[in-house]
């Protein structure tokens, strides 16, 4: 049901920048098939969905971005595990499981000054 | 059966009259007037004036004028946006690339992108969109203008809905037509950039315009 549901959610509030087979848009959006960065960022990207990223230059599949991704301050943890649940298991990536109570874990580590 | 066999005939050329039409020329859009012509001989008859883009002047991504001689006998799309726009913009535009990569080594058609955001969108911030976009260069022109001449022009003559609105997020609310534009400045064509059918249908659409003379 994670995937399911994290599908929906994708579609409604991530598709239109990420695509819709996670290949980002040139170097204004960053693919989300680069499955190294997506492993060594997992503890991120609850904080990532949540408060946006800006000001904040990653590198993705080989090239650097310095855009900005819009905050979903009102998600609800459910929904934050269940996105990161289908994209960490879509596009290439294959993570396994995530729950709503690695996302609280996660959220308390955010940078939220940034 | 003398009957059956008129009707039939009737609704064959039918079919046939309207598959024909639809592949050879696309429809002119936008209001229309007519004027009688009288010619030298007398004869009078009825010409239809068709709605067209008038004259504008822009500052493009280098900050040059940007005008409708840059287009002149040239076919292009049209459409607003803004490049901090972070809801249908970036599928608009996605779509919008594919199409300029496909056309990338032919010269008869152009892309024109005008912001609606004219508080923040100077030239040099269009110029850095266009890089990231992968289209800076004289294909693809990302027009600057002040709010009454670029909000005027896309109203009235391309048709297509932009506000500046304080209560929405972002500040600007817009609709994300695709517009297509022929070679004497009329509209042939408006298309939802945000809609996969559409677009599929801006794109048979293309070469049958490219093909007018
Ligand atoms: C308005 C466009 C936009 C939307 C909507 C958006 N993103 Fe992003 N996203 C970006 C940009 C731009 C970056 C890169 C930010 C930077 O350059 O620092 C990014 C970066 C990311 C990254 C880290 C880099 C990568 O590609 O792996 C992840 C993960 C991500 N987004 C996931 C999401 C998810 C999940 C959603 C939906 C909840 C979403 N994004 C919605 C534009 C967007």
């Amino acid at each position: 049901m994670y995937y399911v549901n994290g599908r929906d959610l994708y579609k409604k509030h991530c598709q239109n920048c990420h695509g819709i087979s996670g290949e980002g848009l040139e170097n204004l959006v960053p693919p989300l098939t680069d499955t190294a960065f997506l492993k060594t960022n997992k503890y991120r990207l609850a904080c990532f969905i949540k408060y946006g990223i800006e000001g904040d230059t990653i590198r993705v599949a080989g090239r650097t971005y310095d855009g900005k991704m819009p905050a979903n301050e009102k998600i609800a943890n459910i929904d934050i595990a269940q996105l990161i649940v289908y994209l960490t298991n879509s596009f290439g990536n294959s993570h396994g499981m995530y729950t709503a109570e690695q996302v609280a874990v996660d959220l308390e580590g955010c940078n939220k000054g940034r | 059966m003398k009957f059956l066999q008129a009707t039939f005939g009737i609704f064959i050329s039918l079919i046939f009259f309207t598959a024909c039409k639809q592949q050879t020329r696309l429809p002119i859009l936008g209001p229309r007037e007519t004027r009688q012509v009288k010619a030298p001989d007398g004869t009078v008859s009825v010409d239809t004036i068709y709605k067209t883009i008038p004259s504008f002047s822009f500052l493009n991504q280098d900050s040059l004028p940007l005008t409708n001689d840059t287009f002149k006998d040239k076919v292009y799309i049209a459409d607003f946006f803004f490049t901090s726009c972070s809801t249908i913009c970036p599928v608009m535009h996605r779509n919008m690339k594919k199409i300029f990569d496909d056309y990338k080594n032919n010269p008869d058609i152009m892309f024109l992108s005008h912001t609606i955001d004219f508080k923040y969108d100077t030239p040099s911030k269009l110029k850095t969109y266009a890089k990231k976009l992968g289209v800076d260069g004289p294909k693809w022109q990302f027009a600057y203008g002040d709010k009454a001449a670029v909000y005027t022009i896309a109203e009235k003559d391309y048709l297509v809905a932009v506000m500046e609105d304080s209560s929405s997020p972002e500040n600007y609310v817009h609709q994300g037509w695709l517009v297509l534009i022929d070679k004497h400045r009329r509209i042939r064509g408006s298309y939802d950039g945000t809609d996969d059918k559409q677009v599929a249908q801006l794109i048979q659409d293309i070469p049958v315009l490219l093909a007018e003379k």
